[in-house]
């Protein structure tokens, strides 16, 4: 029994451990942003991007089903919650054409996030549904499908999205602190979903499907509890870098998008929540620091080129990630360094 | 009379567009039939033996049409083995999904070295292409147009080229033994690599075919201009069935024919939304038949 308690326990001071270094680290970029302007943006990147990518993980790194159409998601969100969020003036003139009760209508920042999340949910669970019965290939192929069927309604659908012309006019709500709030929640509830019994039977399910279906669990339900959270998780953080950019186009969330969040997933390491929030820390800070270097010398193209070598490079050595499914154990860390051997008594017992 | 003049007309459309994503389907299926491999980076080999053929054309070197397309196959190909060698090889073996990213990165590698060094501003193909092409036969009330006959003539060539290949040459049944099963063909003595390396200059060869035509067809080139009929490759591949020849071209055939028919039925305000509704065609086909019309049903192995 103490057994089991000291388990539970240690899960989580585990999660303590996520959302501490989690607090630090925006703790660290916010004193620095304080100074400068600049920075403070790219916190606020830097955090919105942590919120992105461990909901990319939910779904891509603990069920094993590869989405390549999260963005699609993130465009719902950014669509939706800033449609909301518009002034009344605002929308009489860029979306004159709106119906009548959304164009009387001014919603809150976190009414309109949570709508925008709950739409992602509805859609992914009716998308889910047929979707996550298929496996490797397959799902990723229909979901850069979904991606593409986003992509050609927003372009489109101009009553609502102005079309391909760039929606602008959003109030600038997203701070550092919605960012931050949002990233407590978002690590909190992805690992909630990891630690329960549907986290099991989705790791299960994700290391060996036949087998885990032997043992009679069942792929259809865990999967797509994974799939909608992930995807309200998504859009919520779409909606927050539209609440950040304050103009937006179809082009911004569309396959550019998916292939840097994918980098980050993959280089931060599939299944891994630390992974994720460090993997999204690293490559947003140098995407910015490639940009500037690339404007600076005006070769556009470079700061991708460079990623997507990083990218080969690490599949091809570190298959797994920097940190591969394993968490970060920072306590753990801290105490090596210190008092290495006793650590080793201990655990030898 | 007019009906059928109509139909005859709308049926000759569909198989020349069927002919285009034949083209570029055939080439995917190529080597994912050896690898199991979806190859992102398929429709950059066709942007860059695009760009080679204009980059020749520019230097005014006066080539001759003939050696200009030779070349720019050439290179296509030569692209595809290096691609292989340096980005597939080291992760043969690694799950479809790792893979499959692999080819992703390798895809928006090529593409942004094409951005930094030849601009991103499309370019007029119009000076490449030969002028016989873009005459317009009207053929009583029928309109076609030499390209789309020629784009027609070279999918069904290749195709039978191709099924010759695979059924009746030496490497073409040790391609096959490869696809069935990578381990058993190596412990009956195929030189896997081999194999591989065919596969892939094959696939990247019809790839620069397929990548000139296309721009012929549509009169200009960009560096991302091989995403679309990469996409819409796949949705042929899938319907067909991934990993059959045959299969990839009767799918490439059946959206042909599902894109005019959208095109002609379509409300006008909704005709916009035509490529939504091929996408939505491809989830319908996974979920009903996941292994396509033609394709085998995949056993896993415990």
């Amino acid at each position: 029994m103490s057994n089991i308690n000291q388990k539970s326990l240690k899960n989580f001071i585990s999660l303590l451990e996520l959302l501490g270094i989690s607090s630090i680290l925006m703790l660290a970029l916010a004193v620095l942003g304080l100074k400068n302007p600049y920075l403070m943006r790219v916190a606020i990147l830097v955090g919105i991007n942590i919120i992105l990518v461990v909901a990319l993980n939910l779904s891509n790194g603990f069920t094993g089903i590869f989405s390549l159409g999260h963005v699609g998601f993130m465009a719902i969100g950014a669509y939706t919650s800033s449609i909301l969020t518009l002034t009344v003036a605002t929308k009489s003139t860029n979306l004159p054409s709106l119906p009548i009760w959304l164009a009387h209508t001014q919603f809150g920042f976190l009414p309109a996030l949570l709508i925008a999340g709950s739409l992602a949910a509805l859609i992914a669970l009716l998308i889910g549904f047929p979707l996550m019965r298929l496996s490797g290939n397959y799902v990723a192929v229909a979901t850069l499908g979904f991606l593409v069927i986003i992509h050609i309604v927003l372009i489109n659908w101009e009553q609502f999205t102005r079309g391909a012309r760039t929606f602008s006019g959003v109030i600038q709500y997203t701070t550092l602190w919605w960012v931050y709030i949002w990233i407590l929640i978002t690590i909190y509830v992805v690992w909630r979903i990891v630690h329960s019994h549907y986290g099991r039977a989705l790791l299960a399910v994700r290391d060996d499907p036949i087998a885990a279906q032997t043992m009679g669990v069942s792929i259809l339900r865990s999967r797509l509890l994974a799939f909608v959270v992930s995807a309200f998780l998504s859009a919520v953080g779409g909606g927050l870098m539209a609440h950040f950019l304050t103009s937006f186009s179809p082009a911004t969330f569309y396959f550019t998008a998916t292939f840097n969040y994918i980098i980050i997933l993959i280089i931060g390491g599939l299944g891994s929540i630390s992974g994720s929030v460090l993997g999204a820390t690293l490559v947003t800070l140098l995407t910015e620091l490639l940009r500037n270097f690339e404007q600076s010398i005006r070769l556009y193209g470079l700061s991708q080129i460079i990623l997507a070598a990083a990218l080969v490079l690490i599949i091809i050595f570190y298959p797994k990630g920097l940190i591969g499914y394993r968490e970060i154990n920072w306590l753990q860390l801290l105490k090596l360094g210190s008092t290495k051997g006793t650590n080793n008594n201990s655990e030898r017992r | 009379m007019g009906a059928l003049n109509y139909i005859v007309q709308q049926t000759m459309n569909a198989l020349s567009l069927g002919s285009t994503y034949a083209l570029v389907a055939i080439g995917l299926v190529m080597v994912f039939g050896v690898l199991r491999l979806v190859n992102f980076a398929h429709g950059d080999l066709m942007m860059v033996a695009c760009y080679t053929a204009f980059f020749l054309v520019a230097t005014g070197l006066h080539l001759g049409l003939f050696s200009i397309l030779i070349i720019a196959i050439l290179v296509a190909t030569l692209v595809g083995i290096l691609m292989e060698r340096v980005a597939y090889r080291p992760v043969r073996g690694a799950s479809n999904i790792i893979t499959l990213l692999t080819s992703l990165a390798v895809s928006i590698f090529i593409e942004n070295i094409f951005v930094m060094f030849a601009s991103p501003v499309p370019r007029s193909f119009r000076s490449i292409t030969p002028l016989f092409l873009n005459i317009v036969n009207h053929w009583g009330t029928l309109v076609v147009s030499n390209i789309n006959l020629v784009i027609f003539g070279v999918a069904i060539l290749l195709l039978i080229f191709l099924l010759l290949f695979v059924t009746r040459t030496k490497l073409g049944i040790s391609m096959r033994a490869t696809s069935e099963d990578l381990m058993a063909a190596q412990l009956a003595g195929i030189n896997i690599d081999r194999v591989i390396v065919t596969a892939f200059a094959i696939g990247s060869a019809i790839a620069g075919v397929a990548g000139i035509l296309w721009a012929a067809r549509i009169g200009r080139i960009d560096p991302l201009m091989g995403f679309t009929p990469l996409l819409k490759a796949f949705v042929a591949a899938v319907i067909g069935g991934f990993g059959s020849l045959a299969g990839a071209v009767l799918g490439a055939y059946l959206l042909g024919f599902a894109e005019i028919f959208l095109i002609g039925f379509l409300p006008p305000s909704l005709s916009s939304y035509r490529d939504a509704f091929v996408f939505l065609l491809l989830i319908i086909v996974l979920l009903v038949r996941p292994n396509g019309i033609l394709g085998s049903i995949e056993r896993e192995k415990v």
